[in-house]
């Protein structure tokens, strides 16, 4: 039995006190590299396995990409794009999505309810259920589209790097899996370390562009690709080129309408607490049209 | 900045009128005893029994740790929870595929047969029967058709003690030492159409 | 696999062609990751489809299916006319320099001896010449135009790269690249590994698909190195250990041949055992055939056979036919010529070809047994699932039981990879409900028979009355028991001829090696390949030391190898004639005055040196690899092109000749045989990463990662029909339909084959009508019962089919 103890804790939704600082942490990562991927879905079988979790049995649509997208019950899928290169030759780009596990999580920034979301000082971004009260504003705080609301219980789930595992020493169950060593896990560091290697071995291969993807908008991720194509993330599934948090204008713009201005007011306090420690989260024009759009494909979904 | 201040200041009043549970800590100067609510799952084969076995897939043959319920005492009916690669296998190094990972499905699947059922002829379900009646009336069919169509010598007189009315396909993820057994029981009857699944 | 999974690693150059090792065997496929990553290999992949393994592949080039052969021969062309061999191994490892018969030729698509009645061949020119001595005759420089080497020459000179893309649709420019990779390996330094499968082996041609590639990694070098091999990936877990124990209709344990009825007594059968060496001083492992197969035959009878009954040789059944495969026995089956079926852990009904066949073969049974741990549908082919399965069970007189068994969770002993690795596994679980072990259901069903026998007498009971049975409990034999009896053990002490005080053997204990083994009825072994795997010193099998000495991907001490623990087969060739490494790098065993030494157990006399002529391939006639095979296959002793029997192109290499002359074909299936003209797609059945077989059907997992079944077809087809991706079609060949979904991809694309293209329509193979799936159809419905020519293989890799839209789902009576 592992709990984490306020010690490990680095931050956590809606609260705005500081976390305590004295104990060191090792940061955790994995890294996907796409060009080792066989679109196997091994990950996908082993986080359903390992968390208890089954996927619908759904239908073919005519890709090979099943379930069709993330769901309460799916904290990974594997996503297939057919790309033919400049030269005509066909690529099979094949990505993992889930959490990527962000350094400054829009996630926990947007979650409302206290303790809802937590990040350890390992860089792991969980969401702890029972403080969940399904508001979907992690969904929309999100910059890589990935919480989903359960329509049984309307409490947000996504991948919790397998907490569990990592808290006993044990690498994620995707990454244990992972057949051609496409997923590694490890420290932050050693994984940074990694990816350089691979960098040099593809751009040998004629991936002049390979890159590692550890997306500094969102202060870094603990989940990092390797890309052959750097460059241009969005043939990868649409994953995004610089994403970035976003304190939604969207959701404040939309909570106006139900939320009590005295509450309002007595968080603000707190808020400005929150503000004087750790800073202004910043947000601009692309982020508050970012979150616009992805508050529509939420509520669509 | 103040609107900075306090845009993130109401997403945390909104969660809070929402979710109807107004603490002190709601209000954002909660105590840090908050925190350690925030548990992760507990690790679920602390104590659970490891045994070594090997994917019943293809013909890699990945190494297994599979993981059972309870610790082998008397009283504990073992029962698998779990299965994952065994780190210590050459080949597979602790990895598994879509098939492999998804092992514990095939142990618990809703289509895995259970008791002996037999199908009368013409009849349009399957009906539970005893294993000595199915047993005994296997025997029997075979006895019947051996003693029938048995052929002791071929048309030249010469000896080929041959039965080739009864066939047998024999299995692919079953142990080396089944296929064994299997074999001497089908060749010391004669059978010589006997085939396993190579070619497809 | 002559190699281990892990030696792929140390290879430069790994060509998948004739299998999908990234879908069918990722966790295998780890090694070419690692090759690539470590070691900078190339990973080269010609597949009709780009596939999961193209996917990562360096070089892709598509094929059209069925014509690998002409395309690997195109290779050896190249590699002929440019040069590229490895002399030295080729000049003293293989039969190139040997000379072959006067009247043996080839012309025009056959070999010399066809006859068309039987088609057959006669083979006796497919020989080498014999010199006054008895040895064949060699020439050292293969210039003789009758040497070997010149005979293929001349053999492959048609396949220019031209040639080659006008039949297999695969652009000379890739082509061409693709032989510059491989030609690349020709150096002492480099190796090439093989990867194949099914891919190869679902063919009229399989058998000759894979000698032609061994050719190729003859001319190169690459057999017996480290990275290099033939490496068949197989399929499931154990069907490498059944196949070694012989549970083929025309085998017995560890490769011998189940006499024929032209085997009219022991003498003549084992007279043709004798496997002569054929050059000077060399050696010829077969020749100890007698002691394999009378041990064989004292572990199955015991004391029943004796020296005087030529040890109980008419216990066994004698061959009518060449075999009773899969195919022959559903044949028979709609020929009222069998009774009974039983099934154990396998779902002929869908993995069988042309499903409608197979269903109504079992309909006319008297009784099926099946025993499975899961509902498979063969056990329930009698009843009606609409569409999927439309049967009527009233009209189906068969008694059917289904047998509920164990599953690897439940069960113990080994399994032989395909990498011949012995592993012993332990249950995790009791068996559920009332499931019992295969071996627990053989006994009792054994146990009956025997009772009845001696209880009612009846047909030549000898056999089952004096197999033996040495178990504890007779009713539930343990792995353990069974496992020491298949390794083997001395029956009678042999005194030790040099010192009478001791013994040789002592009667009752485990033996070591095959080397053991006797003629004389001294010793016992269920399977001669496997002695040593159950030794006086404990269960090999079950070893585990994960230690791999120089890193050189053996792991020796990991479970137990056959034979002899060898881990890499012809290891012998991993170094020169002198006996040093071809390359330091590539190090696996070496001669270092006294003895073989190295990472591995050398495939050769442990102390004899290399200069004797023993020759690298032992356990082969002519103690060197075979470029031209003798008449050890049906269909030829050097690969042919011929067509598929369904193709949608007429054969350019033998226009007479247009599908494999000794291919096996029933009357009534040729009869059913599809026209491009109707039928103008070419299809190919295969298997996704996703499922095993027609099993993970039943799994939740493995269903939801793939629910549905689908067809793949390319973009221009799918414009031609006017479908796109999701839409349902109806697939449907001369034997029966099947509804699909649609997947569009520019994965697959048209090969321009001689000027015009050829549409691939691909066809996964895994659902059926149980299971928590979608329901499917069986993929196997659309196939034809056509078998290889050395194997009788189905063809399910080329055959031809016809594809529409349509807007309706299929539908499912037993649901509605």
């Amino acid at each position: 039995m592992a709990d984490y103890q306020s010690l490990d804790i680095r931050r956590r939704s809606a609260s705005t006190d500081s976390s305590p600082d004295v104990r060191g942490a090792i940061e955790v990562a994995k890294l996907i590299d796409v060009s080792k991927c066989i679109g196997c879905k091994a990950c996908q079988a082993a986080c359903m396995e390992w968390n208890d979790l089954r996927s619908p049995i759904g239908d073919n649509i005519g890709v090979y990409t099943n379930p069709q997208d993330l769901d309460p019950n799916t904290w990974t899928l594997m996503r297939f794009t057919e790309y033919e290169n400049p030269d005509g030759n066909l690529e099979w780009l094949i990505r993992k999505d889930g959490c990527m596990h962000c350094s400054d999580p829009g996630c926990l920034k947007a979650c409302p309810s206290p303790g809802a979301i937590v990040q350890y000082q390992n860089g792991i971004v969980d969401f702890i259920s029972e403080n969940c009260i399904g508001c979907t504003y992690c969904v929309k705080g999100c910059p890589f589209n990935i919480p989903r609301i359960s329509s049984v219980d309307r409490k947000a789930y996504k991948c919790t790097l397998c907490v569990d595992r990592v808290s006993v020493g044990q690498a994620p169950a995707c990454a244990k899996s992972c057949p051609t060593q496409a997923i590694v896990f490890g420290t932050k560091a050693d994984m940074i370390a990694h990816a350089d290697e691979r960098i040099i071995d593809l751009k040998t291969r004629g991936f002049t562009n390979a890159g590692l993807y550890d997306p500094p908008g969102v202060g870094g991720t603990h989940v990092m690709y390797v890309l052959h194509h750097a460059d241009s993330p969005q043939l990868y599934a649409n994953l995004p080129k610089d994403p970035k948090i976003s304190t939604l204008v969207a959701i404040w713009k939309g909570g106006l309408k139900v939320a009590g201005l005295g509450l309002m007011a007595a968080a603000a306090v707190g808020s400005f607490f929150h503000y004087v420690a750790k800073g202004p989260d910043e947000v601009d024009d692309h982020d508050e049209m970012a979150a616009e759009r992805m508050k529509e494909e939420s509520d669509r979904s | 900045m103040n609107m900075l201040v306090s845009r993130r200041g109401f997403l945390g009043g909104a969660g809070v009128s929402l979710a109807a549970a107004s603490t002190m800590g709601a209000f954002g100067f909660g105590a840090i005893e908050q925190a350690a609510a925030a548990s992760v799952r507990p690790f679920k084969l602390s104590r659970a029994t490891e045994t070594r076995n090997t994917c019943t897939y293809c013909s890699v043959a990945c190494g297994i740790l599979v993981y059972s319920l309870g610790d082998n005492s008397k009283n504990a009916i073992r029962a698998v929870v779990h299965i994952e690669g065994d780190p210590d296998h050459p080949v597979n190094r602790g990895t598994l595929c879509p098939k492999g990972a998804g092992l514990l499905d095939f142990v618990h699947s809703e289509t895995r047969t259970k008791y002996p059922m037999v199908r009368k002829p013409g009849s349009d379900t399957f009906e539970r029967t005893t294993w000595d009646y199915a047993l005994d009336r296997i025997a029997r069919l075979m006895k019947d058709d051996r003693d029938k169509n048995f052929v002791a010598k071929n048309k030249d007189g010469l000896t080929v003690n041959r039965w080739t009315t009864t066939g047998m396909l024999a299995a692919s993820a079953s142990t080396n030492e089944t296929g064994y057994l299997t074999y001497k029981v089908a060749r010391a009857a004669g059978m010589l159409v006997l085939d396993n699944q190579a070619r497809v | 696999m002559t190699n281990t999974w892990m030696d792929i690693k140390s290879a430069d150059v790994i060509v998948i062609m004739g299998g999908n090792a990234a879908e069918a065997h990722p966790c295998g496929f780890k090694w070419v990751t690692e090759a690539k990553a470590h070691n900078n290999a190339k990973l080269v992949v010609v597949d009709p489809r780009f596939t999961r393994s193209a996917a990562l592949a360096d070089y892709y080039c598509p094929i059209r299916q069925g014509t690998d052969i002409a395309f690997l021969s195109g290779v050896i062309n190249y590699l002929l006319q440019n040069d590229k061999l490895q002399h030295e191994y080729v000049k003293a490892f293989t039969n190139a320099t040997f000379l072959l018969k006067d009247d043996y030729t080839y012309s025009e698509g056959l070999f010399s001896g066809y006859d068309e009645e039987k088609r057959d061949y006669d083979k006796s020119s497919w020989d080498y010449q014999f010199g006054p001595d008895g040895f064949a005759m060699v020439d050292p420089t293969m210039q003789d135009p009758r040497c070997v080497f010149q005979v293929l020459k001349a053999h492959v000179a048609q396949y220019t790269p031209e040639f080659v893309e006008r039949i297999t649709g695969s652009p000379k420019d890739k082509f061409l690249k693709v032989c510059e990779y491989m030609a690349s390996t020709s150096t002492p330094d480099r190796s090439m590994t093989s990867m194949y499968a099914l891919g190869w082996t679902h063919h009229s041609s399989g058998a000759q698909n894979i000698r032609t590639m061994a050719i190729i990694q003859l001319l190169l070098g690459n057999i017996g190195t480290r990275g290099g091999g033939m490496n068949a990936l197989r399929g499931h877990s154990n069907i490498q250990g059944l196949t070694d124990l012989g549970l083929l209709s025309n085998t017995m344990p560890g490769y011998l041949s189940l006499p024929t009825e032209k085997d009219i007594d022991y003498k003549t059968y084992i007279s043709k055992k004798l496997f002569k060496p054929q050059r000077p001083g060399q050696t010829s492992y077969w020749q100890n055939y007698g002691k394999f197969f009378v041990s064989l035959q004292m572990a199955f009878f015991g004391k029943a056979a004796t020296a005087e009954n030529n040890y109980a040789y008419d216990y066994l059944p004698k061959l009518d036919v060449i075999q009773y495969d899969l195919i022959r026995a559903i044949e028979l089956m709609n020929q009222d010529k069998m009774t009974g079926y039983i099934c154990q852990g396998f779902n002929p009904l869908m993995s069988a070809p042309d499903k409608n066949k197979t269903h109504a073969g079992l309909s006319k049974l008297k009784f099926l047994v099946v025993m499975d741990p899961l509902q498979t549908e063969t056990a329930r082919f009698w009843e009606n699932h609409g569409e999927f399965n439309d049967s009527d069970p009233k009209a189906i007189q068969t008694e059917v039981f289904e047998l509920p068994t164990t599953c690897f969770a439940e069960d113990e002993g080994s399994l032989t990879n395909s990498t011949r690795w012995l592993q012993w596994h332990t249950p995790a679980q009791d068996p559920p409900y009332e499931a019992k072990s295969d071996i627990d259901i053989m006994s009792a069903i054994y146990l009956r028979l025997k009772a009845l026998y001696e209880k009612e007498g009846g047909a030549f009971p000898d056999a089952l009355l004096n197999l033996t049975w040495p178990y504890q409990v007779a009713h539930s034999p343990t792995p353990d028991e069974i496992a020491k009896e298949v390794n083997g053990y001395v029956v009678d002490n042999v005194p030790d001829p040099t010192d009478p005080t001791k013994m040789l053997l002592t009667a009752g204990k485990q033996l070591d090696t095959f080397a053991q083994l006797r003629d004389d009825g001294t010793t016992a072994s269920g399977c001669w390949i496997y002695s040593g795997s159950y030794t006086e010193a404990g269960n090999m099998m079950a070893r585990r030391s994960t230690s791999d000495p120089g890193e050189a991907g053996i792991a020796p001490k990991w479970a137990w190898a056959w034979p002899v623990n060898r881990r890499i087969l012809y290891n012998r060739a991993s170094a020169d004639v002198k006996g040093k490494a071809w390359s330091e790098k590539k190090k696996l065993i070496e001669w270092n005055g006294k003895a073989w030494v190295g990472f591995d157990v050398p495939d050769y006399g442990p102390n004899v040196p290399p200069q004797k002529s023993v020759g690298p391939f032992i356990l082969t006639e002519e103690g060197v690899g075979r470029i031209f095979t003798k008449a050890l296959m049906r269909d030829g002793p050097l690969p042919v092109h011929y067509e598929p029997f369904e193709s949608p192109r007429i054969n350019l290499n033998s226009p007479k000749i247009q599908g494999n002359p000794a291919g096996r074909i029933f009357k009534d299936d040729l009869a059913k045989l599809g026209k491009a003209k109707d039928f103008p797609y070419a299809a190919t059945t295969y298997r996704l990463t996703e499922h095993f077989h027609f099993w993970t059907k039943h799994a939740k997992i493995n269903s939801a990662l793939q629910p549905q079944q689908f067809v793949e077809i390319s973009e221009q087809l799918a414009q031609e029909k006017g479908v796109v991706g999701g839409d349902w079609v109806r697939v449907w060949s001369s034997r029966g339909q099947i509804k699909a979904k649609a997947v569009v991809t520019k994965r697959i694309k048209p090969l321009i084959c001689d000027g015009s293209p050829v549409h691939v329509v691909g066809i996964p193979i895994h659902w059926g009508f149980m299971g928590v799936a979608h329901k499917g159809f069986a993929a196997n419905t659309l196939g034809p019962a056509v078998g290889d020519a050395n194997t009788d293989t189905p063809e399910f890799k080329a055959f031809l089919v016809n594809l529409e839209r349509i807007t309706d789902a299929p539908s499912d009576a037993a649901t509605v």
